[in-house]
C-alpha cells in the first residue's frame, strides 16, 4: 500500500512485519525515530516482541548477542558515535555467527562532534564481519530490512542495513508497505543453526588459540564469499513477491555506452542521477554504479558493471582514511587489479552532512583534470587561515573552534 | 519539479508543515518529499524544511537551493542573510505577518518580483483564533495552496485531517481555510488593481 | 580386624560432603545424581575458590530450576580454565560474549525466552569481580534497573586474577597486585577507593542480594537455591580466594574464606528490596592480623617490620562491617540499627 511517510516510520513498519522477537534500543541522533515508533508499536500490542530500553549501545548489541543466542529474532539500531561504542560487540556477533539485523543511521563520527550524515560510521566496521547493505531510497531502506532478515538466518551472518541519516531517515518520501502476509511469504520462522537449549546443550564462544583460529577466520571468509550468491537470490526472490527491484549487489544507471562513471553509495546517488541527466541532455557520456552491498564487496559484479568502455572512473566517497584517502576506491582498485582499468579519481564529499549538489557535481564532471584525490567544496581559505595561525603561535587553540569563529556560525546555512 | 522551502522556529512545526505540504500532493496522486535541515531539538532556533513536488519519482536529496516559493512562518527571521536566497523571479512567497512589505521593511525587495506572488498573510492571529494556538503550519499550507494552487485546498485539508485528530485537526483546518481565503482575496485585489490602474488612480 | 578411626565429621555433621545424612538433609553436592553443570576436567589452579563456588553455586541452581537453566558467562578466569578449546566443561547450556556485557548479555537470553513464551527456563549471568564490578558495571545496573529477570553471580577473588592479578575495583585496601605493588611509603592498593557491589546492587532497590563463601557452602547452596524463589533482579556475590593472586596455600583457600567472614571483613548477608532481612552471625570472632598472616598479598604489613597503623585500618573496616550488619549478636548498636532497615539474625540450621 501506498503511503507518504518519513524514512524512519517506513522502516519502523517494515520491521515490525518481520516479526522481531527481542528489539533492544539505545536512542542516538538519527536512529531515534525508528526505535521510537517500535516501542510505541510493542506497547500498543501490534507488535508482539519484548522491548527492552538499554543503558548504551554496547549494552544494545549484548542484549541483541543473547537474545540471538536464545533462539530469538533480535533487532537493533544505531548510528555513529553508538555504533563506535558497541563496536566490540559487533566484532563479537559476526564471530558468534548470530543473524542479527541493525539498521544503522549513517552520521559522522566525531570529533568533531557532529550529527550530520556521512559514512564513517559504517566504515568503521566493515571490518567487523558484517553485511554491509546501503540504501539508495526510504523505499530501498524498508526494502532491504525485509531482506536483510532473511540473509542473515540464512547465513548465520548479522547484516548491517546503512540508510543516511537526516536525508533519508528524516525525509518524507513516497512508499509502497508491503502486505504482512506478503512479508510472512518472504520471511519465514527464525530456525537457528546454533542455539542456547537446556534440553541440548551446548558451550557457545569458547576460546579459540593459534591452533585453530586461522581456520575459524577462514571459514567465515569463505561464508562471506559465499553470500554475494545469498544477497542475489534474495533480491531475486523479492522482486518476484514484491514486484519491485530493490537490493543486489550493485545497481548500474546508463553505464551501457558512458566514457565516465561515477561511483557512490547511499542516497547521493539521487542527485548523481539527476546531475548525469542533465549531463546527457548536453551530450556527455556519463553513467553512475550505485554499489547496495559492500560488504562482502561484489568485485565481479562492479568488474561487470564497468565493463571495458570507461576511461574515466570517480568513486564519491562520503567517508574518508585518514592517511590514504578513499575508502571504497580501494576496494574498487582491488577488483580491477590486473585488468586494463580505467583512470580513477578519488571525490571526498559530503562529510559532516555537507550538501552534495547537483551543481558541484556537474562542475567536478565537467572537470576535465581531476587530481587522483579531492575533497568536493573545499573552502581552502578556511583551512589556509588556520595554518596560518598554527604556524604563528604554539598555543593556536582547538582548529574547529578557530574554523567556527572565522565562518561565523550561528545557523546552519542552506546549501 | 515545483521545491518550496520553509524558514521558522524551533517549535513552530516547520518541520510538520513541509511533511503536511507532501502529505497533500501525495493525497493527490504526486510524488512529493519533505525533509528538514536542523540540528539536535531546541526551540527558538532558526530552522529549515524542504518540499518537493513533481509527477516522476524524486531523486536527489541536495537542499532546496533554488526554491519556487518560499514560506516564511516567524518575521523575526526576515534580515536574517540568505533567507531569501535562490528564490527566482517568477517565484512565490508567503509571510506570516498581519502587517504589509512596507512596514516589514521588504518593499525593495518585492518589487524585483511578480507583485501578486508575493504576499503576507497573518497566519499566526488566524491560529490563534481558529485553533487558540499561534501555530503557522495549517494556515500558511492554506494561504500556499490560495498562492501557487501547487495543491489544492481540499488536499491540505486532507493532510491536516489525516495528521491530527478532533478539535485540533477541526481548528487547524478552520484556519487554513481562512488564510486560503484571505490570501485568494489578496490576489483578487492585486489583480483587480493591476487591471484598473486607472480607475484606482481616480479613486 | 583392623581398627579404623570414624572420625565425627563423616557422620552426623552437617558437613557439605555429608551423604550419611537424610537425603532431605544433603546437600544438593553430596546428592548421588548432581548434576555437575561444571563438571571435572577444568584446568583451575589447585584450591580455586572460584572453581569450587560455582560448582556449588550452579549445581544449586540447577536442582532449583529442574535443569532449566541457561548460564552466560564473563571473560575471566572462569570462562578461560572452563572451555579450553575444543573442550567444555559445562553441561549446561552456555554462552560466553565479552568481558564487559555478560549482564546485559543474560537480559537478552531472558527477553528471548519470555518473548519466545519458555519463562520456565531461567537465567544466570556470571562473572569475576572485574567484570561485574569494573567493566561490567553499566551493563549491571542497566539489568538491575529494569528488573530484567536474571540470577547474577558474582565471584570475588578481588582483582583480575586471569590476565596477572591486577588491581580491581573490588581490591580491598593494603593488598598487593601487580598494579598496586608492595613498593613505596603506602604499599599495596589505596585507602579510601573500592566499591560494594551487594550495597549498590541494594540500592537498586532489586528483589534479592546476598552474599556468601566458600567457607559455608551450605549457606552458599541455600542462597543460590533461595534467589530462584523470585523473578526479576537477584544478585549474589560469593568470596572466592585465589590461592595465586592472595598468595596463600591451595589447601586453605576455604580457612581463608571463613576468616574472612569471622574477622567482620566479609560480611555475609540476604537483602530484599534494598533492605537487608538476614546475617550470618560471627560465631568465633578473629582479629583481622589472622586473616592477613596466611595471605602473602599482605606480606609487606608484617615484614620487615609490622605495618600497626595499616592493619588497624583495617581492623576499623571490620568493626565496621561488624556494626553495620549486625554480626555479633550481642552487638546491636544504635548505629547499626540506624543504617540498616530490620535485619533478623538467623544461623544456618534454622533455616
Amino acid at each position: 500500500m501506498l503511503k507518504q511517510l518519513e524514512g524512519s516510520r517506513a522502516v519502523a513498519e517494515a520491521v515490525a512485519m518481520c516479526r522481531p522477537q527481542v528489539i533492544c534500543a539505545y536512542p542516538i541522533t538519527p536512529q531515534t525515530h525508528i526505535v521510537e515508533a517500535l516501542s510505541a508499536m510493542v506497547k500498543t500490542g501490534d507488535l508482539e516482541a519484548e522491548f527492552l530500553n538499554v543503558e548504551s549501545e554496547f549494552a544494545a548489541m549484548s542484549v541483541a548477542i543473547g537474545a540471538s543466542a536464545a533462539g530469538a529474532r533480535a533487532y537493533t539500531a544505531t548510528a555513529s558515535q553508538g555504533l563506535l561504542y558497541m563496536s566490540e560487540a559487533v566484532y563479537n556477533a559476526a564471530g558468534l555467527g548470530l543473524p542479527i539485523v541493525m539498521t544503522v543511521a549513517n552520521r559522522a563520527i566525531g570529533a568533531p562532534i557532529n550529527i550530520w550524515n556521512d559514512h564513517s560510521d559504517s566504515m568503521s566496521q566493515r571490518d567487523a564481519g558484517w553485511l554491509q547493505l546501503f540504501a539508495e531510497t526510504n523505499q530501498e531502506a524498508l526494502d532491504l530490512h525485509i531482506q536483510a532478515f532473511r540473509i542473515a538466518e540464512e547465513l548465520s551472518i548479522p547484516v548491517m542495513v546503512c540508510m543516511d541519516g537526516f536525508l533519508l531517515t528524516h525525509a518524507s518520501e513516497r512508499v509502497d508497505i508491503p502486505e504482512p502476509g506478503q512479508v510472512d511469504a518472504f520471511l519465514p520462522r527464525y530456525e537457528p543453526r546454533q542455539v542456547l537449549d537446556p534440553d541440548d546443550p551446548v558451550s557457545i564462544g569458547a576460546m579459540v588459540g593459534p591452533e585453530a583460529f586461522t581456520e575459524v577466520r577462514y571459514l567465515a571468509f569463505e561464508r562471506m564469499r559465499q553470500s554475494l550468491g545469498v544477497i542475489e537470490s534474495a533480491a531475486a526472490d523479492f522482486a518476484k513477491t514484491f514486484k519491485r527491484d530493490s537490493g543486489g549487489l550493485v545497481r548500474p544507471y546508463l553505464t551501457d555506452d558512458a566514457e565516465i562513471i561515477v561511483i557512490a553509495l547511499g542516497s547521493v546517488l539521487g542527485t548523481v542521477k539527476d546531475t548525469v541527466d542533465d549531463l546527457r541532455a548536453d551530450g556527455m557520456k556519463v553513467g553512475v554504479l550505485g554499489i547496495t552491498t559492500f560488504r562482502p564487496f561484489p568485485a565481479e559484479a562492479v568488474r561487470e558493471a564497468l565493463g571495458v568502455k570507461p576511461r574515466h572512473v570517480i568513486v564519491l566517497e562520503r567517508a574518508l582514511a585518514p592517511g590514504t584517502g578513499g575508502i571504497v576506491t580501494a576496494d574498487i582498485r582491488m577488483a580491477l587489479a590486473g585488468r586494463l582499468a580505467p583512470r580513477i579519481s578519488t571525490v571526498i564529499a559530503g562529510l559532516g552532512g555537507r550538501a552534495v549538489t547537483r551543481k558541484s557535481l556537474r562542475g567536478l564532471l565537467e572537470q576535465d583534470d581531476l587530481d587522483p584525490l579531492t575533497f568536493l567544496d573545499l573552502d581552502t581559505r578556511l583551512v589556509d587561515r588556520e595554518l596560518q595561525r598554527m604556524r604563528a603561535a604554539r598555543r593556536s587553540g582547538p582548529s574547529p573552534e578557530n574554523i567556527l569563529r572565522d565562518l561565523g556560525i550561528t545557523a546552519s546555512g542552506i546549501g | 519539479m515545483f521545491q518550496v522551502r520553509f524558514h521558522g522556529r524551533g517549535g513552530q512545526g516547520v518541520v510538520t508543515a513541509a511533511e503536511l505540504l507532501a502529505s497533500a500532493a501525495f493525497s493527490e496522486g504526486r510524488h512529493a518529499q519533505a525533509f528538514p535541515s536542523f540540528g539536535s531539538e531546541r526551540m527558538g532556533a532558526p530552522v529549515m524544511s524542504f518540499c518537493r513536488i513533481d509527477d516522476q519519482p524524486i531523486r536527489t536529496h541536495e537542499p532546496v537551493t533554488e526554491p519556487d516559493a518560499l514560506i516564511i512562518q516567524d518575521v523575526t527571521l526576515l534580515h536574517q542573510a540568505d533567507l531569501f536566497a535562490g528564490l527566482s523571479r517568477e517565484g512565490y512567497m508567503l509571510v506570516n505577518s498581519a502587517r504589509g512589505f512596507a512596514e516589514l521593511g521588504l518593499d525593495e525587495f518585492v518589487s524585483g518580483f511578480h507583485q501578486d506572488r508575493l504576499l503576507v498573510v497573518p497566519a499566526s492571529q488566524l491560529a490563534l483564533t481558529h485553533l487558540g494556538r499561534p501555530l503557522p503550519g495549517a494556515p500558511m499550507l492554506g494561504g500556499f495552496a490560495a498562492l501557487t494552487w501547487a495543491v489544492s485546498l481540499d488536499a491540505v485539508l486532507a493532510a491536516i485531517n489525516e495528521k491530527f485528530r478532533g478539535p485540533v485537526a477541526d481548528g487547524n483546518a478552520k484556519a487554513a481555510r481562512a488564510a486560503f481565503a484571505f490570501v485568494r482575496d489578496e490576489r483578487e485585489a492585486l489583480t483587480r488593481k493591476a487591471q484598473s490602474p486607472k480607475a484606482e488612480a481616480d479613486a | 580386624m583392623p581398627y579404623q578411626r570414624i572420625k565425627f565429621y563423616q557422620t552426623g555433621s552437617f558437613a557439605v560432603g555429608n551423604r550419611l545424612l537424610d537425603e532431605n538433609q544433603r546437600s544438593v553436592q553430596s546428592t548421588a545424581g548432581r548434576s555437575n553443570a561444571l563438571t571435572c576436567g577444568h584446568r583451575a589452579c589447585q584450591g580455586c575458590g572460584e572453581a569450587l563456588g560455582a560448582r556449588y553455586a550452579l549445581d544449586a541452581v540447577h536442582t532449583a530450576t529442574n535443569g532449566k537453566m541457561i548460564a552466560v558467562n564473563a571473560t575471566g578466569c572462569l570462562e578461560v580454565f572452563s572451555t579450553p578449546f575444543p573442550e567444555t566443561s559445562w553441561q549446561i547450556a552456555w554462552l560466553h560474549s565479552l568481558f564487559g556485557n555478560a549482564p546485559a548479555v543474560a537480559s537478552g537470553v531472558a527477553a528471548a525466552l519470555k518473548a519466545m513464551g519458555r519463562t520456565d527456563i531461567r537465567v544466570v549471568g556470571q562473572g569475576g569481580d572485574g567484570g561485574t564490578v569494573d567493566i561490567g558495571f553499566a551493563c549491571l545496573s542497566g539489568m538491575f534497573e529494569r528488573n530484567d529477570d536474571v540470577l547474577y553471580i558474582c565471584y570475588d577473588n578481588q582483582a583480575y586474577m586471569n590476565t596477572g592479578v591486577q588491581r580491581s575495583g573490588a581490591t580491598p585496601p593494603a593488598a598487593r597486585t601487580a598494579t598496586t605493588q608492595a613498593v613505596g611509603r603506602e604499599p599495596g592498593n589505596r585507602f579510601g577507593q573500592g566499591k560494594s557491589a551487594p550495597l549498590i546492587a541494594m540500592a537498586h532497590e532489586i528483589p534479592y542480594v546476598a552474599t556468601a563463601t566458600v567457607a559455608d557452602l551450605r549457606d552458599l547452596e541455600y542462597k543460590a537455591t533461595r534467589a530462584m524463589d523470585f523473578r526479576g533482579a537477584r544478585y549474589l556475590h560469593i568470596l572466592v580466594p585465589c590461592p595465586l593472586g592472595w598468595g596463600s596455600a591451595p589447601a586453605d583457600t576455604v580457612k581463608v574464606a571463613r576468616l574472612a567472614t569471622e574477622s567482620g571483613l566479609f560480611p555475609v548477608f540476604e537483602a530484599e528490596t534494598g533492605e537487608v532481612v538476614s546475617s550470618t552471625p560471627i560465631r568465633h570472632r578473629v582479629p583481622v592480623t589472622e586473616y592477613l598472616r596466611i595471605q602473602a598479598r599482605y606480606a609487606h604489613l608484617f615484614r620487615p617490620k609490622e605495618r600497626t597503623d595499616v592493619i588497624e585500618k583495617i581492623q576499623a573496616a571490620a568493626d565496621r562491617n561488624i556494626r553495620r550488619f549486625g554480626l555479633l549478636p550481642e552487638d546491636l548498636s544504635a548505629e547499626r540499627a540506624e543504617s540498616l532497615a530490620p535485619a533478623t539474625v538467623t544461623s544456618p540450621e534454622r533455616r
